[in-house]
């Protein structure tokens, strides 16, 4: 990815030069220009048409936003309930992810889910230890970070 | 359009400062450490991110003054603080807080037993290996 982004700018120079005209828009016109013809050569490159990718990356950090805004809705219930009927428990949640960056952001976005927050990750990198506010739901959290969270993680890095 | 980001900016602020008031009560009203690391970390991660940015739109929207530092504070203060609730409540866990008494499940404890037995196996396999070399 790092790659396509390398020749894109490359070729957005390569259209400065061309037009002998060195203003930001004519850097924003060669750079355009540049995705259409990395996208129509999108077949010899290794990785996928980079674009992809950087869409996938607004849309985890998109969902990160909505993670925050929904649990902090629900601390505020929690909060202001007269009654404490709260069950809190540990449990142990197995994820799939292999790199250390992928498992951060995992983590992060767990804590911010409502109801969830990482303790601690094992030291195979295979078990993370998740507290949460009621035990009771904990099959819905697991398959809410099952479905979305480690999917759009997997989406940025495929 | 005045109107609406006028109402915007005091949207934003008022939310941020009852956020950190929900912050608040939850850790004086939560049980125990884990579930106060709740309310501290996510409550007041929202609230301060909006107050800085309705501060941002103020000064945009009155002043014409593009302030990159508060975007710049809302990014950090976004990475930063899921990180920081997850260490103190790792570093409680570890220098053996105890979780409230109303608590039902605890599967760290256990894993964490079964590794410390694993490895006094290991020990004990170790000594005997030890033993025989030396005879």
């Amino acid at each position: 990815m790092a790659f396509q982004i390398l020749l894109n700018i490359a070729l957005a120079f390569l259209w400065m030069f061309i037009k002998v005209s060195y203003d930001p828009v004519s850097f924003i016109r060669g750079y355009l220009f540049g995705l259409l013809i990395i996208f129509v050569l999108r077949r010899f490159f290794h990785s996928r048409f980079y674009l992809y990718r950087v869409w996938s990356m607004i849309s985890l950090v998109l969902l990160f936003f909505k993670e925050l805004v929904l649990s902090n809705w629900s601390v505020v219930k929690l909060v202001i309930r007269p009654k404490l009927n709260i069950r809190p428990g540990i449990f142990a949640y197995e994820t799939n992810l292999t790199e250390d960056w992928q498992i951060t952001i995992l983590s992060n976005l767990i804590t911010l889910t409502p109801g969830t927050l990482v303790l601690d990750v094992s030291d195979d990198n295979k078990t993370l230890y998740i507290h949460t506010i009621d035990i009771d739901d904990v099959d819905d959290a697991v398959s809410s970070i099952k479905n979305s969270f480690e999917k759009a993680i997997m989406e940025v890095s495929r | 359009m005045n109107a609406i980001i006028e109402f915007l900016i005091g949207f934003f602020i008022l939310v941020g400062a009852l956020l950190s008031l929900v912050a608040a009560f939850g850790v004086i009203r939560l049980p125990d450490v884990y579930t106060r690391n709740h309310a501290a970390s996510k409550s007041a991660t929202l609230g301060v991110m909006c107050i800085l940015l309705g501060a941002f739109l103020y000064f945009y929207h009155l002043e014409g003054h593009f302030n990159s530092r508060l975007i710049l504070g809302f990014v950090f203060l976004f990475m930063t603080s899921p990180v920081a609730g997850h260490l103190i409540s790792r570093a409680a866990y570890h220098s053996g807080v105890p979780l409230w008494n109303k608590s039902v499940r605890d599967d760290l404890k256990r894993d964490m037993k079964k590794a410390s037995a694993g490895n006094k196996d290991d020990l004990k396999k170790n000594n005997k290996k030890k033993a025989l070399v030396s005879k």
